[in-house]
């Protein structure tokens, strides 16, 4: 069924009866040309371009849970492309370009809000840093503008501007940042993969990766065997364990990050706000809520709850920046697993196993690349080799010494 | 979460950082690339027991051999990391 304002008011008038399930609930078929292990976000946009892009059709996403139930449905719903180096920069821009034309593209409405995404800075020495990062940005073509302390006080009233500790200096702002609705987008992308004739098999856990002679040649189910000609893993926070069925150890940890949301208040905060001096960052829901997030825990788990101190330590900077805050009360709260990788960037790639490919290592950031990640990995899969975009995001880069860490930490998982 | 130091008792984890894995072994100065890859960036990181190193860095400033349950954050067993064999 195709959603308009005429599906509405036709269903509105009709009780609502007649809506229709948004994707197919289909029996595994024995074998597809390509297999997608992981119904998350990048899993399932990789199905989606691969139909749209390549006219590969013959595709089943296959998901151990429910569609949403991993990260894309558990991130605070961040989107940018304020990236420094140039193995992100081109690749991070495309995946915002695909966002502002997504609710189009998949006839679904994921409330793409462009209010901005502002990086406060606190000291001279971070200034000038922001002021580096936005020159980079500017000549890769993205959005980019410093604003001076009277600026940031004008657009993001409520902030300890003159704190003595960490006074606010300014900050880097790109307009075209913002926030997406994350359940819409497992939704949207579930449901326009189907309408191309994607199987997604919900509840079906892969428990083995089948390879003959080098190839892969289909994968182990709790639904039994499919054979596949390829195999795409988008696992997120299960990265290792899944590869692990191929034969294959990676550059990475598994780390459980937590989001938090308060109680709904008036409109507050209108665009996203990050702290320099500490790891924190907020934006307000459309139901008014305060979505908070902060580092990750910092220790391996696949637990999906983290622990109390990181709990402490996100209010603490909260009420730093905004002292009216401590009279606000928390609602909820939840974690997520994520891959760190060595060098906080993100792996799109072939492997050496022949028909198997690899998406993982996505850190605390691969929410807002979930469209361009879907793109570059479709890609990949199609064709048997990166496009340009994903060039720098190689599973050798370790190995030959072309990492691509954003923040300088090494091989530190945890610092990322 | 909390960590039974074996000299401080038991405290909670904001008292410790974690540098990562325990007992990855570091290869000999002259050992080609590839063991040095794997040294540096591969891990097994698995969902169940894992052995770590914690550093008690508010407390007695020792540092420990944490084993921990990945899926359930269980503490299994702490040993001073000076006890490992070398
Ligand atoms: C608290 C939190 C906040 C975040 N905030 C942001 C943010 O603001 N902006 C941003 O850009 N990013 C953010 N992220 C990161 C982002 O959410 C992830 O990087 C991204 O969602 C990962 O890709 P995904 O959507 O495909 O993952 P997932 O939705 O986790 O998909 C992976 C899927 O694989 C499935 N799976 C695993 N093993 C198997 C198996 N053996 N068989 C079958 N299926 C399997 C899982 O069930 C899961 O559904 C955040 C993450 C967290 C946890
Ligand atoms: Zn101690």
């Amino acid at each position: 069924m195709h959603y308009s304002v005429f599906s509405l008011l036709r269903n509105a008038l009709s009780g609502n009866r007649s809506w229709t399930p948004a994707w197919r609930d289909p029996e595994p078929k024995p074998a597809y040309d390509t297999v997608i292990v992981g119904g998350g976000g990048h899993g399932l946009a990789t199905a989606y371009y691969l139909a749209k892009e390549h006219g590969i059709t013959d595709v089943a996403v296959v998901e151990k849970g429910y569609i949403g139930s991993g990260n894309v449905g558990r991130n605070t719903t961040i989107i940018r492309s304020n990236y420094l180096l140039p193995a992100n920069t081109p690749f991070y821009e495309k995946s915002l370009q695909l966002w502002e034309g997504l609710e189009q593209d998949i006839n679904y409405n994921a409330m793409v809000s462009q209010r901005g995404v502002l990086n406060l800075c606190h000291s001279d020495a971070q200034r000038d840093a922001y002021a580096r990062r936005g020159n980079a940005m500017q000549l890769a073509g993205v959005d980019a503008e410093l604003l001076d302390a009277a600026q940031v006080r004008a657009m993001v009233p409520g902030l300890d501007m003159d704190n003595a500790r960490f006074p606010v200096k300014g900050g880097l702002l790109q307009r075209r940042g913002g926030t997406v609705r994350h359940d819409a987008v497992a939704w949207g992308y579930a449901r326009a993969a189907d309408r191309r004739g994607v199987d997604i098999l919900q509840n079906t856990e892969v428990t083995g990766i089948l390879v003959e002679g080098g190839r892969v040649t289909g994968v182990e189910t709790t639904r039994g065997t499919i054979r596949a000609k390829r195999v795409g893993l988008a696992a997120a926070g299960n990265s290792s364990r899944v590869a692990a069925m191929a034969g294959l150890r990676l550059p990475i940890e598994s780390h459980v990050l937590q989001a938090f949301v308060s109680e709904a208040v008036k409109p507050l905060i209108h665009t996203v706000v990050t702290f320099g001096a500490g790891h924190f960052y907020v934006s307000q829901s459309d139901k008014g809520g305060l979505v908070f997030g902060g580092d990750i825990d910092g220790y391996n788990s696949y637990a999906q709850r983290g622990s109390l101190p990181v709990v402490e330590d996100v209010m603490e900077s909260a009420v730093a920046l905004f002292p009216a805050f401590s009279r606000l009360r928390y609602l909820r709260q939840w974690g997520g697993i994520m891959d760190m990788s060595m060098d906080g960037s993100p792996i799109i790639d072939r492997t050496p196993v022949d028909g198997l490919f690899l998406n993982c290592g996505w850190c605390y950031g691969g929410f807002k690349a979930t469209p361009a990640s879907g793109w570059c990995f479709a890609h990949t899969i199609a064709t048997g080799a990166p496009h340009a975009l994903n060039a720098g995001f190689r599973l050798d880069r370790f190995a030959t010494g072309r990492v691509v860490d954003e923040k300088g930490a090494g091989a530190q998982p945890n610092l990322h | 979460m909390r960590i039974p130091c074996p000299f401080c008792g038991d405290r909670g984890n904001e008292e410790f950082t974690v540098l990562g894995a325990a007992g990855l072994a570091r290869p000999a100065p002259e050992a080609d690339d590839a063991a040095w890859h794997d040294y540096v960036h591969l891990r097994d990181n698995p969902a169940g027991a894992h052995r770590e190193l914690w550093h008690h860095v508010f407390g007695c400033r020792a540092w420990l051999v944490v084993e921990r349950d990945t899926r359930t954050h269980a503490v299994l067993s702490v040993t001073p990391a000076k006890e490992r064999a070398a």
